[in-house]
């Protein structure tokens, strides 16, 4: 529009009395064709601006003025201050770990074959709505593991290195038991040749007994040893906790331990599918008996991505894979576009790689990188539907940023749209020094 | 408010093609004398989809009777609230709406925007009870009717899992008790427990405080008469630590409870693979999941118990019609909406619980509504969900004042002194006292 109105003044010295055809010829023309676009952008832009900043001045009523006192709110709300905290993370983190990943992406896939198909990959993302992205993530972050994938796969490493127990919910039916998944699980009552143990257990479900198993039985004392019972102490109703009933099962297949008054594993035995076990030639002496520890190996629980603490990283990460394909894409175009003879001269010259990707081609690249860079700051401020999208209710505040905060606040609930404009405002404010910046880039690159 | 005029204009445009879609139909035979009253209404609620289709249904009735009126109802989905506030400022509301909180009612009231409906009071007293009437009073004129309910005391539970354990439904707290330890001993974990952004929480504090505090503290409490570090809310949190204080109780534990939300809390127990033996959540617990489970004979009901000897009570919320528009067509709309046979019509098309106590229950479609219906309309105590009678900042709103507060006590359940004080303060904020 400058540029317009420069050339405009040189003819207007010229001819006085077609003043008034030139101006028209000039301006009118331009006016008219401008003016959808005017009228288009006061109404969709310009007003609700105004009006949205009008507004963080007035109460949540609307009816009102209370000066900055919504401002006030915006840095002194725990639940606000926490997502303009988890925003700035946000710029620090994201912009860079995108640049940087599309830019590892963009050299390394220059130099292999196939790499169209892997830049494909990489760019894929791209193609599905940032919204719908996050409801995929949600899923792979599930903290279950028979549901999330991510946790699945963790639990097929926690499995290999530590099976899963044959009975890791069993928990000890009466006080006579003691102890847990650590230890394994003790019968407080000391032992000597002779004793019968019942070692009663619940908390098992009768679809995870084993087929084999037959009802418990209280086996007989044997002279010079010891003998037991292992048995899920429960029927339907409850039972009598800590008495064999008819109903019963004995547990099959589960490792016993004698022990020595210090705790020290003697002698295991396995029980029958009547649940009874014995040890033979059990020299004078007291002793425990227990399950062993291996039986109550919890399965893996699965971390807890969508948790408080680590909700901000585990978006982060979603949002860095879906805009990765972006700045690998532009990266590459900029990379292409680098004069092919100045590497070669720096290699001619005895350049290392290393040293030519950083004395040539990031120098060369700087534009580009700060495109990208620029572009992920001023998304990255905006981030909101990813985040609403993966964040479950209950961390939405530990999640929260700052376009969220403004939609939450706004439409959440309180309705107050007198906070809500606050936030949008400052939330424009933080936007505008780098839209300015890219413009005077632009500015200088045209 | 002009930031609005945009919206106001969208609904003052769709009123004027509704109100010009509405043509002549003067003619015709009337039945019952009612053809002296005419003219058009427009009724909005939040109803859509099959609920609409219901509510439509009702509304033919209606027009049967008074063939000169035409009535247009318009779903204003879930931004009811906003899209009627919008309208009131914008000088065209509908005639008549339902509005889900009794806070709005109370707002508009105090606006002027919404006309009191005092020749009905006798009405509903009679057919919905004192306690339903109350519901729709402001400063002692009745102001709203509630034609649609919802019963928020309901548990529901997997019958296979209950038949594996050998328990049956419970009575009584320590009953259910009972009933969770012997689930627990038979492997299977007995709550279910959707935390979601917090307020299926409050719907299990507010029915154990109904019952252990008893319904005239819990008015004041709504009022905030009392603070909430009153040892009523003490004893009640205490209690509630029977169902969410134990992290093994809970399906995933206490961190997994935090991170699932209502519908999913739900599918865990209504499943032929439950994952949870009983979910604590209201009458609506059947529309919020796709099962393959039959009602009755795989997933059940049973009334949240009793505490210690508490008289049933139910909490729950509604629909609550009011009048923006006072003309002789909406009186008689509203009048017709109070009676058993407008009722009916809903009832047995499904997907609706009725406190109108006159309505015979034998009309319900299956056993389970009719069963949340009746103890609906027939409890000895009805108090509308109490998180819904606040401020919303402080009872409506994720992320702070109760949703968050509650869901903070899951995560904490043994620090009570300390977040009835958090509550105590966030309340006073949004009363501004």
């Amino acid at each position: 529009m400058t540029d317009t109105s420069t050339t405009v003044e040189a003819p207007a010295a010229g001819l006085p009395p077609k003043r008034g055809a030139e101006l028209w010829s000039r301006y009118g023309v331009a006016a008219v064709f401008l003016a959808p676009a005017l009228v288009l952008l006061s109404v969709w832009v310009v007003y609700p601006t105004l009006s949205t900043i009008r507004r963080s001045f007035y109460d949540k009523s609307g009816n009102s003025f209370i000066g900055l006192d919504n401002y006030r709110t915006l840095f002194s709300d725990e639940t606000l201050r926490k997502a303009i905290e988890n925003n700035l993370l946000w710029l620090l983190v994201v912009p860079a770990f995108v640049t940087a990943i599309g830019l590892v992406f963009a050299v390394l896939l220059e130099r292999i074959r196939f790499s169209v198909a892997f830049k494909v990959a990489v760019f894929m993302p791209m193609a599905i709505s940032l919204f719908a992205a996050g409801v995929i993530w949600r899923l792979m972050y599930d903290q279950d593991p028979q549901q999330g994938t991510i946790n699945a796969a963790l639990a097929v490493v926690k499995d290999a290195v530590s099976p899963t127990g044959a009975l890791p919910s069993a928990t000890p039916s009466t006080d006579a038991l003691t102890g847990g998944p650590d230890n394994g699980m003790v019968l407080n009552t000391p032992l000597r040749p002779g004793s019968v143990a019942q070692l009663g257990l619940t908390g098992i479900r009768e679809e995870d007994m084993p087929s084999d198993a037959t009802q418990a039985v209280v086996p007989e004392a044997l002279s010079g040893g010891i003998t037991g019972v292992v048995w899920r102490d429960f029927k339907p109703g409850g039972g009598t906790p800590g008495k064999i009933e008819q109903g019963e099962l004995g547990i099959p297949n589960v490792t016993v331990e004698l022990r020595d008054d210090s705790g020290r594993a003697l002698e295991r035995a396995t029980t029958e599918p009547d649940g009874t076990f014995s040890f033979e030639d059990v020299s004078q002496g007291t002793y425990r008996a227990a399950i062993a520890s291996k039986t109550f190996v919890q399965p893996y629980a699965g971390v807890a991505w969508l948790g408080e603490s680590l909700i901000t990283p585990a978006i982060m990460m979603a949002y860095i894979w879906v805009w990765a394909g972006f700045a690998m894409v532009v990266i590459a175009a900029g990379l292409a576009a680098i004069p092919r003879d100045l590497l070669e001269a720096a290699r001619t010259d005895g350049a290392s790689e290393w040293a030519v990707f950083r004395r040539v081609t990031i120098p060369l690249l700087a534009p580009v990188l700060s495109v990208v860079f620029i572009t992920m700051l001023i998304y990255v401020l905006k981030v909101f539907d990813i985040v609403i999208s993966i964040a479950p209710g209950s961390s939405q505040d530990d999640a929260n940023v700052i376009a969220l905060a403004m939609w939450r606040t706004s439409f959440g609930g309180a309705n107050d749209l007198g906070l809500g404009a606050a936030i949008a405002v400052f939330l424009f404010l933080l936007v505008i020094p780098i839209l300015a910046l890219n413009i005077r880039r632009f500015r200088r690159e045209a | 408010m002009r930031r609005r005029w945009l919206v106001s204009a969208l609904v003052v445009g769709a009123l004027a093609i509704v109100a010009a879609g509405c043509g002549g139909d003067n003619g015709g035979g009337g039945t019952e004398g009612s053809t002296d009253v005419t003219g058009n209404l427009s009724v909005m609620a939040i109803w859509g989809g099959d609920e609409q289709d219901s509510f439509q249904a009702v509304i033919d009735g209606f027009t049967e009777k008074y063939p000169n009126v035409t009535v247009k109802y318009t779903s204003g989905g879930d931004n009811l609230a906003p899209l009627l506030s919008t309208a009131v400022k914008g000088g065209n509301p509908p005639d008549l709406a339902a509005l889900g909180q009794p806070g709005l009612v109370q707002g508009f009231a105090k606006q002027g925007a919404i006309q009191p409906i005092d020749q009905l009071h006798d009405k509903i007293v009679e057919n919905f009870g004192q306690a339903v009437a109350d519901v729709g009073t402001v400063d002692g004129k009745q102001y709203a009717l509630m034609f649609k309910g919802a019963n928020k005391s309901t548990i529901w539970y997997n019958v296979s899992s209950f038949d594996e354990a050998g328990v049956d439904p419970p009575k009584t707290w320590d009953d259910l008790k009972q009933d969770a330890s012997t689930l627990k001993a038979a492997g299977i974990t007995p709550y279910s427990v959707g935390v979601d952004v917090g307020w299926p929480i409050t719907d299990l504090f507010e029915n154990v405080y109904i019952r252990t505090a008893g319904p005239e503290m819990y008015d004041k409490l709504a009022k905030h008469e009392i603070p909430w570090t009153d040892q009523s809310v003490k004893d009640a949190l205490t209690k509630m630590k029977d169902v969410v204080g134990t992290s093994d109780d809970m399906v995933g534990g206490t961190s997994g409870a935090l991170q699932t939300d209502m519908p999913t809390s739900v599918a865990n127990v209504f499943s032929d693979n439950p994952k949870g033996a009983m979910v604590v959540i209201g009458d609506f617990a059947p529309g919020v999941t796709k099962t393959t489970l039959e009602p009755v004979d795989g997933y059940n009901v049973f009334t949240f118990p009793s505490i210690d000897d508490s008289p049933p009570s139910v909490v729950g919320g509604g629909d609550l019609f009011v009048e923006f528009k006072k003309s002789p067509a909406a009186d008689a709309f509203l009048e017709y909406l109070t009676t058993p046979e407008a009722a009916e019509i809903w009832a047995k098309r499904g997907g609706f619980s009725s406190p109108n106590k006159n309505l015979d229950t034998s009309v319900y479609p299956d056993e389970i509504t009719k069963a949340t219906a009746s103890a609906l309309a027939d409890a000895d105590t009805f108090r509308f969900d109490l998180s819904d009678l606040q401020p919303a900042e402080f009872g409506g709103t994720p992320g702070q004042g109760l949703f968050k507060l509650f869901s903070d006590f899951v995560k904490n359940p043994n620090d009570i002194d300390s977040i009835t004080q958090q509550m105590e303060a966030a309340a006073k904020k949004a009363y501004g006292s």
